[in-house]
């Protein structure tokens, strides 16, 4: 079943996954062409819509989160007595446990049988779906990708695209097996398929679930923005919604949520804007003097705020890291993401660079205890950020908590303290140099599996060849002729007590440096 | 020669930070510290005393790099130093996580090179720790917090210290090369803004045949440590790195980083791909005949 994909046991090393991934070629291509797809799409949109200023914009998205967490007390409250007044119930959840009660309390008080549910990272992280089922709420995925996911018992290993790691076929053996539709591999008629059997269950659900895009603290609003109008279908058909938003979706007015817009659909999925974006503000309306009852919505609106590790981070400085949209661009531009073939890989509700970032901090560095490490630090990831999260220097920042913690490998601690050692003397250094080039000389080209780490090297690479010249010795032999041609044996001796010295350029010989 | 003047202009120009530095840069130094680089550069009419700083990666793995970067700067009209007591920046250490031993490096390397007008190093990845890395390393230290910062002002990746400091124009230079080449920039090149530079710069070169490099933006898996342990990852990025060089049929696979060009040419090597890896210097230095053109592989 699904549950061990995002919540594998524990402590989960990204490594027991990948070498298997690796070899899975079919994986390999539907992940690398869809990341690639929508990586290049990005990078068009934004120089289209926003060409230079496009690293301003970002900034300034990143700005606002930045500032919005840096007064979250006040805007969370803010967002409390706003969205109480239009009508909503507002719901605070310390962790996974509270939001799951609070949500089954509510199904049991309305007696719901058949819960819709849309797409939503905060829901999948708390294990929301199958704590319904387990309640005998019958909980069905609406988002497309998600739903196909559940028919296979599958997990979702993309933020955005739940199903990247499938194809057209998958969905249409699922579709065979359970709905009993016959075979068919076009996407139309795939998505008419879904969709009858859809439209069933809506209009029989007796609560809808979301999650939330943006909350807006002025008005008490909550943005869901979907390319399928699922979302809509679940807060406007049931009787009863519940939205579970982790508190980091706050920003301050319905004004700045435009700038999250443009980013949020151009850097996930090459979209100016996604194609249902629904600002809902308090439930249902009675009619009132000034306007009449709304035709659609929900009886009762829930917003269950939830925490379940988030105000951990919001200490410096890891705090940048709940400016994430979950726009998924960083997932799309990282080459581990499409090594390790998608998001299952990393044993977590969240994948790629932002995964490896926050996982660690949510569920325990030890419990990930190779998460950081599964980088090459080549900042991809931190370029496509359309809020500016500096993604490699938090991924440095855990590998320095871990060294510190003594959680990465010992060998490795003794390897980069043996090394600061040797660098410290240049004559170290270069009797070092000398032994590995000679050691290295007599490996070359035999192609032979070395031991320890340095077979992960050899394992797909031949040995390093050492540089056929001695760039010292060139060095020297120049100097000396030169020395030689300028004849001055006085300068020679000096030449040798630079040397010695770590040579200090004439500049401050002649006393031209302060 | 002129050169010198363009970079005193380009120091001068509001603290000199300005165009490169991404969030994580040091602040424009103070009025002072820009004093203190200005006082080193010499008259108009003098040399800038640049120092080579090869690191360690290159100088075992391809010190031609360092041979070329020499001779360019020297025709350039630069007069090169070399540091003989230079050797590592600290970066394997402050990617891992060891940020005291880290520490203690860069520390060095400031005491090593911070004397000089500029300080020049062939590889993208140690030009990065010594710009981005080394100040916020050394933040707190009150001996070193403002000479990191202003170490890291006058320290240049080659390509970028060639076109944006000394502006040079190699066509009328007469750099000729008669081949084909394809260019793989490495990653640290986006950290230092400066992804296109190389094929800009390359881009003068009479003759040249610059090849696009298929996804030529992603990473080729070396990463350091991250290449041995995480070693089924960095196979594949590899894997798709040489197959992707290999489409081009390039002469050339001209890498800004001593870490890159090992990985990729280890890789070509296992895979029986014969592929020549040479660094910007040398194919500049080629092209200028201040080095003979080496045979392929």
């Amino acid at each position: 079943m699904s549950e061990g994909l995002l919540f594998p046991p524990l402590p989960h090393r990204i490594e027991s996954r990948a070498p298997a991934a690796a070899r899975d070629i079919s994986l390999q291509q539907f992940v690398r062409h869809a990341t690639v797809t929508k990586d290049t799409g990005r990078v068009d949109a934004c120089r289209a819509a926003f060409g230079v200023r496009y690293d301003d914009l970002r900034r300034h998205a990143g700005a606002i989160k930045s500032h919005t967490l840096d007064h979250l007390d006040l805007y969370l409250e803010t967002f409390e007595a706003a969205a109480t007044r239009a009508g909503a119930t507002v719901h605070w959840a310390a962790d996974a446990d509270s939001a799951n009660r609070i949500c089954l309390d509510i199904a049991r008080r309305v007696n719901a049988k058949v819960c819709v549910k849309s797409k939503s990272m905060a829901t999948e992280e708390i294990r929301l779906l199958p704590a319904l089922e387990a309640a005998g709420v019958r909980t069905i995925e609406t988002d497309l990708g998600e739903f196909i996911v559940q028919l296979d018992g599958d997990a979702p290993s993309h933020i955005v695209t739940p199903m990247i790691h499938k194809n057209r076929a998958s969905v249409a053996r699922a579709f065979v097996r359970d709905l009993g539709a016959p075979y068919t591999e076009d996407p139309g008629e795939l998505t008419m398929i879904a969709r009858d059997h859809m439209r069933r269950l809506f209009a029989r659900a007796g609560l809808g679930v979301s999650g939330g895009n943006f909350l807006i603290a002025d008005t008490g609003t909550l943005v869901l923005c979907t390319n399928e109008g699922n979302a809509d279908l679940t807060v406007s058909l049931p009787p009863v919604h519940v939205a579970v938003v982790g508190i980091e979706k706050l920003i301050p007015t319905m004004a700045d949520l435009p700038v999250f817009l443009k980013l949020l659909a151009r850097s996930a999925t090459a979209q100016p804007i996604t194609i249902y974006t629904t600002c809902i503000t308090g439930p249902r309306r009675a009619s009132s003097t000034n306007a009449p009852a709304d035709a659609d919505g929900p009886r009762e609106l829930h917003i269950i705020l939830l925490d379940n590790g988030r105000s951990q981070l919001l200490r410096e400085p890891t705090r940048e890291l709940l400016r994430c949209i979950r726009c998924g661009a960083c997932l799309n531009a990282c080459p581990v993401y499409k090594a390790v073939g998608g998001g299952h890989a990393y044993g977590s509700v969240y994948s790629g660079p932002i995964g490896a970032a926050i996982t660690p901090h949510l569920r325990g560095l030890h419990n990930y205890p190779d998460l950081a490490t599964a980088s090459s630090l080549c900042g991809a990831c931190f370029h496509a950020c359309p809020v500016h999260i500096d993604l490699p220097a938090q991924l440095i920042a855990l590998r320095e908590k871990s060294a510190r913690r003594k959680i990465s490998p010992a060998p490795e601690r003794a390897v980069m303290r043996l090394w600061r050692w040797i660098m410290q003397s240049p004559l170290r250094y270069q009797l070092a140099a000398r032994l590995a080039r000679i050691a290295l000389s007599r490996l070359d080209g035999m192609d032979i599996p070395l031991p320890g780490p340095l077979g992960a090297w050899t394992s797909c690479r031949a040995t390093p060849r050492p540089g056929a010249l001695d760039f010292r010795a060139w060095w020297s032999t120049r100097e000396q002729s030169r020395i030689g041609a300028s004849g001055g044996p006085v300068v020679h001796g000096e030449q040798k007590a630079r040397a010695r010295a770590g040579e200090s350029p004439p500049a401050r010989k002649d006393g031209g440096v302060a | 020669m002129g050169y010198p003047n363009n970079f005193k202009q380009f120091q001068s120009q509001s603290g000199m930070s300005a165009p490169f530095h991404t969030k994580h840069s040091p602040p424009p130094p103070t009025p002072n510290a820009t004093e203190g680089v200005l006082q080193t550069t010499k008259s108009l009419s003098n040399p800038l005393n640049v120092a080579l700083f090869i690191t360690c990666l290159t100088e075992q793995f391809t010190p031609r790099a360092g041979v070329a970067a020499t001779l360019v700067l020297e025709r350039l009209g630069c007069h090169v130093h070399f540091p003989a007591a230079q050797t590592c920046c600290g970066q394997p250490m402050f990617n891992t996580g060891h940020h005291a031993d880290a520490a203690i490096l860069a520390r060095r390397m400031i005491d090593v090179f911070e004397a000089f007008d500029a300080i020049v190093t062939p590889s993208a990845s140690c030009a990065a720790m010594v710009k981005v890395h080394s100040p916020h390393l050394l933040a707190s230290d009150a001996a070193y917090a403002a000479r990191a910062t202003a170490l890291a002002a006058k320290t240049y990746e080659f390509v970028e210290f060639l076109s944006r400091v000394l502006r040079v124009d190699l066509t009328a230079l007469g750099a000729r090369h008669e081949s084909s080449a394809t260019i793989h920039p490495a990653c640290h090149l986006r950290e230092l803004g400066l992804m296109d530079e190389p094929a800009k710069l390359l881009a003068t070169v009479d003759a040249l045949n610059l090849r696009p490099l298929p996804a030529r933006d992603e990473c080729c898996g070396f990463g350091g440590a991250f290449s041995v342990k995480h070693p089924s990852i960095s196979a594949k990025m590899v894997e798709k790195k040489v197959d992707n060089v290999a489409s081009t049929h390039s002469d050339a696979l001209v890498c800004s980083d001593a870490g890159c060009a090992m990985n990729i040419d280890g890789a070509c090597r296992k895979r029986g791909v014969r592929q020549r890896i040479i660094s910007a210097p040398e194919i500049i230095a080629e092209s200028l005949a201040l080095l003979p053109r080496e045979p392929a592989p």
